[in-house]
């Protein structure tokens, strides 16, 4: 984004799976470990609730709130960075997550934003989600992921 | 989507500027895109439909501008292809010697 006080990346990537598969993989602990380097999410993914993003070792990495939720259309999350102060000090960002049947395929749009330009925090997310991405294209249309770790 | 199509968006040398240009600088419009450019607004117009096409960019509406933001997913799932199982240290810091010695001119 060229705006003075807006940074913003835009993902996507198609996946040929079903909207309510590609939903639980989003939100599930157990499935997200397997294609998101042993990282999990933990909220109840309702409007309002707190949500976390932990590390392997159970450390918080970072955490906020659910925004939207419209399963198995539409997530909005409030993110925000916990582990480096840097990164922290910027505030919260916007995660937006959206599901688009497309021809037997589900288009999934990710789109991840902050009220600040230049952002390291959006130039740190922005390196991980390709290789998540990729990773859970993987594991939803063959059953294993491509990068461990 | 599939890789042909990547493969095909990619075999462009004013695409893959286009793509440079995204990725030095992201959500830009198309007047923002063809400033500088040796190529009719027309031109860019048409290779911006074909990295569409391929998933390789992504546009948002802003008002009644149309955003541009470079997508790197299916470049990434390429790699994974053939470069996942390999040693992917060893090929980053083989990848920053290539840069360092060529510079920063990848056309």
């Amino acid at each position: 984004m060229t705006d003075a006080d807006h940074s913003e990346f835009v993902y996507v990537t198609f996946i040929r799976t079903t909207p309510e598969r590609l939903w639980s993989a989003l939100t599930d602990p157990e499935q997200m470990k397997a294609y998101w380097f042993g990282m999990h999410c933990e909220s109840d993914w309702t409007i309002g609730s707190p949500w976390r993003l932990l590390f392997t070792d159970g450390r918080i990495a970072d955490m906020g709130e659910i925004l939207e939720a419209d399963p198995p259309k539409r997530l909005a999350i409030g993110w925000r960075n916990e582990f480096k102060p840097e990164l922290k000090a910027e505030g919260q960002a916007l995660c937006v997550m959206e599901l688009e049947p497309v021809d037997g395929a589900v288009k999934l749009i990710v789109t991840h934003s902050i009220r600040r330009n230049p952002s390291e925090f959006i130039k740190a997310v922005s390196g991980g989600w390709p290789k998540i991405l990729s990773n859970l294209k993987s594991l939803l249309e063959t059953g294993e992921v491509v990068l461990k770790g | 989507m599939n890789d042909d199509a990547v493969f095909r968006a990619l075999a462009d040398a004013s695409r893959r500027r286009l793509l440079d240009r995204l990725h030095a600088r992201n959500g830009q419009t198309l007047a923002e895109l063809c400033e500088g450019l040796n190529m009719t607004r027309q031109a860019v117009t048409k290779h911006l439909a074909i990295l569409e096409e391929a998933n390789l960019i992504s546009t948002r509406r802003r008002g009644r501008e149309k955003l541009h933001f470079i997508n790197p997913v299916p470049i990434n799932d390429i790699a994974e292809r053939w470069i996942g199982k390999f040693e992917r240290p060893s090929l980053a810091a083989l990848s920053h010697l290539k840069t360092t010695l060529e510079g920063e001119n990848h056309d």
